[in-house]
């Protein structure tokens, strides 16, 4: 696990110095380096988030999207970089994020309810050895009925279906009243009731003045979806608004000669209608 | 097997009226199995439970180790208290050894496990070897911990397995929203700010207690089972975290307490087997009985399920060759070219008098109500859609639709009918043909 690379430069300043990062930034990420046993997967990556916006990660299959999110929040140790929160350390703004893992990472198979899932996230504010009180159980269920479940609150979550799981992660997220969001593959296989419900959150999240950074992979839907992208593919091929970087130019950059066939699939889509799987 | 044993004899031990010392004994296993499974719950949900096996395997060298050192203090080296420190310390140092591994190379906790385990229980039989050949006073005590000896338990002994039974209880009644958080989604845990290391090292510590506790009663070979049965049992029958701890903690009890009586009753029979298999013997009830996990109650959804399908099929049969009553005979020929067995023809006749989808007419034939020609109506819509959903959609060739077809028509939603419904009305031109694309099988 011991990372080997070294970076070109390692700043310790507050990125609010340098003029490209802000604080009034949510996010502020710059020259991350992520390896795993020698191997780097993410390379200088260098980036910033502005308030109010829904930012896409997009990029091919092990460009390093989900890494990406993961060395934002410390989940895996980066090899060089700094990421700044409001131009703070993550420490420090901790109860102001907010995490949806990817459906995959974790056994549904637990004996827990749905509501239970949504009030881990408010156990931040809940603290240490406190029972969830009927308040917290109230604003879990409130988080629920945002995300269309408030029928199934009380459902094991081994029997909802898959984009139910992914509703529960995100009422879960919405819990924990964060202002900044990391969501990893919330779109991925799921129906178009729960994909609707997702985008219509987002929506509020961003109405509501929050960021949310989401990893994608739907070529097709980002320009409706999203404010911003970060087009990735170990490193930042290109970033900033969505009507601006996401050209043909780009992707061809970021996807090399596997966008043509991305590109056959996507139409293969589009003619078969929504959601086919 | 044992003639000595009557009844009454029995029924003495098991309401503790038979001595003193074989209360002793049960109360402490019962005590031991409470706690075990209690920890056993967050061990199985953390997916940790076979590193109790290794824990166990590493305390032997402690042992050892702690009847040499004693010894040469000029302590009692057979003196309890000190022989399950030592166990406790080699223990941790074998989870330790585990970290270390999964850390530092690419193995994987499994691999991991499986070296600490042989190896400290390799070095735990020299140790014990050495102790044999060259101090023979009073070491005959130690083989004991390998297959456990209830018998020698003492009453300090079972104020010891009360204490941990007491630790174990409140710590995870104290912690169990941290604890159950750490075990579901350990990342979420990690970026919400929570210590997940160090909520993982109680998990451990407590399991290493009770792992050390279990040593005299079950001996190490065994004890892993009182960590995992008891909550592999319970999961059986519950869904609710709580309920699952409860239940668990009493499965846990009722082996400890079922297996020393049943040993006392029956000497030469020892404890520690006879707990584990007491144990087994719950397991294999809840995996067997259960309501809902259960292999019976699976066994007779899949059945329910089937026969549904079958009559879906009949109905739907009917509507399409438009006809509302069946001979006796013609029922018969219609089950047989569905490609079902003719075994199903009662039941099916019987299953859809229930859901009054037909009526039994004498002779054995039946005749469709109401609600059976609505229902084939609705299956046969289903039907056609599915199929020119596949056909169209799914770029399936249409000689291998069917068989697709008669597996997942009943598992379509409302929501992709009433998709695939605007869909089709959208392309008049992809409308189907009821039956269609079907086989002229039937």
């Amino acid at each position: 696990m011991s990372p080997v690379l070294h970076a070109s430069r390692t700043k310790q300043a507050s990125l609010a110095e340098r003029s490209e990062h802000s604080e009034h930034n949510p996010l502020s990420v710059h020259a991350v380096t992520v390896a795993y046993h020698r191997k780097p997967v993410i390379w200088d990556v260098d980036f910033d988030i502005e308030p109010g916006r829904l930012v896409a990660i997009v990029g091919p299959n092990g460009a390093g999207k989900s890494t990406l999110v993961k060395a934002c929040l410390g989940l895996v140790p980066r090899a060089a970089g700094q990421v700044e929160f409001w131009g703070g350390s993550y420490a420090t703004s901790r109860s102001r994020v907010g995490y949806v893992p990817q459906r995959e990472s974790v056994d549904w198979d637990f004996p827990v309810s749905a509501l239970d899932v949504v009030c881990m996230g408010r156990y931040r504010k809940i603290g240490w050895c406190r029972p969830v009180s009927r308040s917290h159980k109230r604003a879990a269920t409130a988080c629920l009925d945002r995300v269309g479940l408030a029928d199934l609150a009380h459902r094991q979550i081994s029997q909802l279906s898959g984009g139910q799981q992914q509703r529960v992660f995100l009422a879960r997220a919405l819990a924990q009243e964060a202002d900044l969001y990391f969501m990893d593959e919330p779109f991925a296989g799921v129906d178009a009731a729960t994909e609707r419900a997702i985008v219509a959150v987002l929506r509020e999240l961003r109405d509501e003045g929050k960021s949310v950074l989401v990893v994608h992979h739907d070529l097709q839907t980002v320009r409706t979806y999203f404010d911003d992208i970060v087009m990735l593919n170990m490193r930042v091929v290109a970033t900033g608004p969505v009507n601006e970087v996401f050209t043909n130019e780009n992707l061809h950059k970021t996807y090399g000669g596997r966008l043509t066939l991305l590109s056959e699939a996507a139409e293969a889509v589009a003619r078969a209608g929504a959601g086919a799987p | 097997m044992n003639p000595g044993t009557s009844i009454t004899e029995v029924l003495e031990i098991l309401t503790f009226r038979s001595g003193f010392n074989t209360t002793v004994v049960i109360g402490g296993t019962a005590l031991l199995g409470l706690a075990a499974g209690v920890v056993g719950v967050f061990a199985l949900l953390r997916k940790r439970s076979l590193l109790a096996d290794a824990v166990s395997h590493a305390t032997l060298p402690g042992i050892a180790i702690a009847f040499l050192t004693a010894g040469l203090l000029g302590m009692e080296p057979r003196s309890l208290p000190v022989l399950l420190l030592g166990a406790a310390i080699s223990g941790l140092a074998g989870t330790g050894a585990i970290h270390l591994i999964v850390h530092h190379s690419r193995l994987r906790e499994d691999a991991a496990i499986g070296i600490v385990l042989s190896v400290f229980f390799g070095l735990g039989i020299v140790l014990l070897s050495y102790i044999q050949s060259e101090a023979a006073t009073g070491s005959a005590g130690l083989n004991a911990f390998i297959y456990g000896q209830a018998a020698t338990m003492r009453t300090a002994d079972v104020l010891l397995m009360g204490a941990i039974a007491a630790v174990s209880i409140a710590l995870p009644a104290v912690l169990h929203k941290e604890l159950a958080l750490v075990c579901f989604n350990a990342d979420f845990a990690r970026v919400d700010g929570w210590p997940v290391a160090r909520l993982d090292l109680v998990i451990v510590a407590l399991i290493v207690l009770v792992t050390v506790a279990g040593l005299q009663a079950v001996g190490l070979l065994m004890v892993v089972a009182l960590l995992i049965i008891p909550p592999a049992a319970a999961r059986f029958w519950t869904e609710r975290l709580w309920v699952l701890l409860v239940l668990s903690g009493f499965v846990g009890a009722a082996s400890g307490y079922a297996g020393a009586a049943i040993s006392a009753a029956f000497p030469n029979r020892p404890a520690g087997a006879v707990i584990v298999l007491t144990a087994g013997f719950f397991f294999a009830v809840s995996m067997f009985a259960a309501p809902r996990r259960g292999i019976a109650a699976a066994l007779i959804r899949r059945a329910r399920l089937r026969l549904r399908i079958v009559c879906d099929h009949v109905v739907e049969a009917m509507h399409d060759a438009g006809v509302d009553e069946l001979a006796r005979t013609d029922f018969a020929d219609l089950i047989g070219n569905l490609g079902w067995s003719p075994r199903l023809v009662a039941p099916v006749r019987l299953v859809l008098a229930q859901q009054r989808l037909a009526r039994p007419r004498p002779g054995g034939g039946l005749s469709l109500t109401e609600a059976g020609r609505a229902r084939g109506r609705r299956v046969s819509r289903n039907h056609a859609l599915w199929t020119r959903y596949l056909i169209t959609h799914a770029d399936i060739a249409p000689s291998h639709v069917d068989w697709s077809v008669d597996q997942v028509e009943h598992a379509l939603s409302a929501e992709l009918i009433a998709r695939l419904e605007a869909d089709l009305a959208a392309n008049p031109a992809a409308r189907p043909e009821p039956r269609a694309a079907k086989k002229a099988s039937a």
